[in-house]
């Protein structure tokens, strides 16, 4: 079936199946690899996008039930060379080892600050308990996030 | 690479003409709404359907309202709006103690309580919340509705009264005065199945206990409605010795099974404690004295 997405504001149209996996979908087209396909089963939250502003697991939503929606991936983060301040959190803070939850963890808190742009360490573990990092310990994760939380708050005050 | 097996996809786009294609279709289709309940079962070719309807457009089945006497749940109506919900909160606060702990924040921005209801695995928390709120599930087919209790509607582990061309449409709560509920569960991580739950509803009138909901998550085949516990509570007044009671008796009357989240009598001794920290919860909450 044909199928076509809004992948970071481009239409991406493609023939698939209709057990074609979002996670897939979106790895399968050009340039759009930053979106990790990890445990396949949605729980570790390393396939992490957001549909229509909600953070989604890719890897257990149909590309089929995507069509119409606006999907936003890691790649949309970075614009013109500048760094979401979530990126710039996280390497502020060193929250990222081997790197592999690092998509889902950027999604998941970009679409955090967007709804809750000032939360407290317990939001933030509570709105992150749906991806899982074997490296830091999660507490650089945290601590990159109010970083970012900060930086967006200081940016809004001198706008 | 988990992959379901191949299927036809067809995005409904009214609610009559989702049951159209059911019963056009007949046993090999199912409904689905946020996926992750069939989409897992579907990736272990526990679920082979032939033919899926995608009803995630039909947003007039994502509402929850009082209407009735009762409050009214859509099954397309997502965990977060659960979650959320302020006619929740202030009618059946059981609710918002289980969506805080049902899987994470990212899958309950898609799960359905009508994919959960439907899904009917045991250790699932919705089946024995809806069962300690003596709600009751609409079920529409080709030939109308009909209205089940929770005890009608689990007939078994994974199966449930909606049958071939069917669809929960809807679950409707009692709206009564005195009520209190609440929702325990131990889980071994966050966003884990319970290694055990409990739900308890009570209505306090006079000083008495005028009726009570109790229904354990992950202790048996099927979600344990502890019938004998209600009826031990009912004409009673609230107190500690009486939900150790009750715990009791729900200790006793669930079976689970030894399993990687531990073994039989480690199960059964949760069951009992948190049946009875839910009553304690409940009855505060009936009398508005929850700290």
């Amino acid at each position: 079936m044909q199928v076509t997405i809004t992948i970071n504001g481009e239409s991406v149209s493609r023939d698939v199946e209709p057990r074609q996996l979002l996670v897939h979908f979106i790895r399968e087209t050009p340039g759009l690899t930053g979106t990790h396909w990890g445990c396949d089963t949605s729980n570790c939250g390393a396939c992490v996008v957001l549909m229509d502003g909600k953070p989604v697991k890719a890897c257990t939503t149909l590309a089929a039930m995507c069509e119409g929606h606006e999907i936003r991936t890691v790649e949309s983060l970075e614009v013109d060379g500048r760094l979401d301040p979530v990126q710039e959190g996280f390497h502020e803070k060193h929250a990222l080892h081997c790197g592999f939850c690092t998509p889902g963890m950027l999604m998941t808190s970009r679409a955090l600050l967007d709804e809750n742009p000032n939360p407290t360490e317990d939001e933030i573990r509570t709105a992150i308990s749906g991806g899982i990092c074997r490296c830091t310990g999660y507490k650089n994760i945290v601590a990159a996030i109010r970083w970012a939380a900060e930086q967006e708050a200081a940016t809004r005050q001198g706008a | 690479m988990q992959t379901p097996a191949p299927f036809e996809y067809e995005r409904a786009t009214s609610v009559e003409g989702a049951i159209a294609s059911l019963v056009r279709q007949g046993g090999g289709a199912r409904i689905i709404a946020g996926g992750h309940s069939l989409l897992p079962m579907m990736k272990l070719r526990l679920a082979t359907p032939e033919y899926l309807v995608d009803i995630n457009d039909l947003t007039d089945l994502s509402y929850i309202r009082e209407a009735g006497g009762e409050i009214r749940i859509g099954a397309l109506t997502r965990h977060v709006d659960l979650e959320r919900s302020e006619v929740l909160a202030a009618h059946y606060p059981v609710f918002g103690d289980a969506e805080r702990v049902i899987a994470d924040p990212v899958v309950r921005n898609r799960g359905t309580i009508g994919g959960s209801l439907c899904q009917a695995d045991a250790a699932e928390d919705l089946s024995a919340v809806c069962t300690a709120a003596n709600g009751s599930a609409v079920i529409r087919g080709g030939e109308g509705e009909r209205i089940v209790s929770m005890d009608e509607f689990h007939i078994g582990p994974y199966m449930t009264a909606v049958g071939e061309g069917e669809m929960l449409t809807e679950v409707r709560l009692p709206l009564r005065h005195g009520g209190g509920s609440a929702h325990e569960k131990v889980e071994r991580r966050a966003g884990d199945w319970a290694v055990a739950a409990a739900s308890a509803a009570l209505w306090i009138d006079g000083g008495a206990i005028a009726d009570a909901g109790v229904a354990l998550s992950a202790v048996g085949p099927t979600t344990v409605h502890v019938s004998r516990a209600e009826e031990l509570l009912r004409g009673k007044p609230p107190s500690e010795e009486l939900f150790a009671e009750a715990g009791a008796l729900a200790a006793e009357d669930c079976s689970p099974i030894p399993d990687g989240r531990g073994p039989v009598d480690y199960k059964r001794h949760l069951a009992g404690v948190l049946t009875k920290r839910a009553l304690r919860r409940a009855a505060a909450r009936a009398l508005h004295q929850e700290a």
